[in-house]
């Protein structure tokens, strides 16, 4: 719904964009992107994992926060399955971007399972912000198709340059995981719920980790978003019990915090384009 | 052995939910709590691994280089810069701190 009301802001100026601009967005989008895939493979290689897994988890996983997650909670000494769990989770959001773009991309059923691999951050943002149907298929496939052939073999570019880098430490590389998550988290603190769970998160996620097993944490921090939802909705049902009537506006106040996401997305494209 | 399970866990689990919201009717997906909780579940996780990775060395919390790299890559992100930039500061930074404090 947010999507349909931006859509229509955009078409309202100009009835789609030429077929270069888009390609222009996409390109861009999927360089820059593309080549952290560098960072992905060093960072993989330096956790102990060999060239082969690796380039499997460019390959087959293709989204760029788990794979991030999964190196990370399996070099600090956690379980596959927690590791996993944890990347899974991560990636379920990307459930929610293929829901939008069935409906914006309306792709044909046989299409739907190679299409699938692609669905993730990037894409939905270069496709959503397309005014027409047809800049958002090119949108789309572009956007894919160059990520995932930079970031497959940027990964094993890393992977092979992490051995004659020696200490990747040393080079700060380190710092590259945690840099990726900021980067996706910040455009989702948008309101003082998003901010709320966030800083939830933090608080257990460091404060539990050295009581429980490696990579049991992070699956309990992210118990913060039902948690502040939950308290969220207690404090509107409070809210309704003292004033004996509706809580004005409580059902917007979700639905605008959906639309200023999306906005921002497109928003963040924008400015992107105007680089 | 078991890193490969977990590769193998992740990237089938991965393609799962990718594939599902392409494939699942509009509606079922489409309730509110659902889609705010869907909406929340990565600000959750990625803070936290966030902190964890820059805060935390295995089990020990820990306060080094790459808190700055952090710093710099929170800076960058405030100036609008792209992905890209956003990585290299953090990744120049720490190294740079690492090669200043030994």
């Amino acid at each position: 719904m947010a999507e349909q009301t931006a859509l229509a802001d955009i078409s309202q100026e100009d009835a789609g964009k030429p077929d270069s601009a888009v390609l222009r967005d996409a390109l861009g989008v999927g360089v820059a992107v593309g080549l952290s895939g560098f960072a992905f493979g060093v960072t993989s290689a330096g956790s102990g994992l060999s060239l082969l897994q690796t380039c499997a988890l460019s390959l087959l996983v293709f989204t760029g926060a788990s794979q991030f997650a999964l190196v990370g909670a399996l070099a600090a000494g956690g379980n596959p399955f927690t590791a996993a769990a944890g990347a899974f989770f991560l990636g379920v959001r990307n459930a929610f971007y293929g829901l939008r773009l069935s409906q914006l991309l309306a792709l044909p059923r046989a299409v739907r399972p190679f299409a699938a691999q692609w669905v993730i951050d990037e894409t939905t943002a270069v496709a959503l912000a397309q005014s027409t149907r047809r800049g958002a298929r090119i949108g789309f496939t572009v956007t894919g198709l160059t990520l995932y052939l930079l970031w497959n073999l940027t990964t094993l570019l890393g992977a092979l340059g992490a051995d004659a880098l020696g200490d990747t430490d040393a080079w700060g590389l380190d710092a590259a995981g945690p840099a990726v998550f900021l980067a996706l988290l910040a455009p989702m603190l948008k309101t003082f719920t998003e901010r709320a769970v966030a800083a939830l998160a933090v608080v257990l996620g460091l404060g539990l980790l050295p009581v429980l097993p490696a990579g049991v944490p992070v699956l309990v921090a992210a118990l913060a978003a039902p948690a502040v939802l939950w308290a969220e909705g207690r404090r509107a049902r409070s809210r309704r019990g003292t004033d004996g009537s509706e809580p004005a506006g409580d059902h917007e106040d979700h639905e605008d915090a959906d639309a200023h996401g999306t906005a921002h997305r497109n928003d963040h494209d924008a400015h992107e384009e105007d680089r | 052995m078991t890193v490969w399970i977990a590769v193998a866990l992740t990237a089938v689990g991965c393609y799962a939910v990718k594939l599902i919201g392409l494939l699942v009717p509009a509606g079922v997906l489409e309730r509110p709590l659902v889609k705010r909780l869907a909406a929340l579940l990565p600000v959750a996780l990625l803070a936290a691994l966030t902190a964890q990775q820059t805060f935390a060395d295995s089990r020990v919390l820990v306060l080094d280089a790459k808190a700055a790299g952090l710093a710099a890559a929170a800076v960058a992100l405030l100036l609008r810069a792209p992905f890209l930039l956003v990585v290299a500061a953090a990744v120049l930074v720490t190294a740079g701190v690492r090669a200043m404090t030994g």
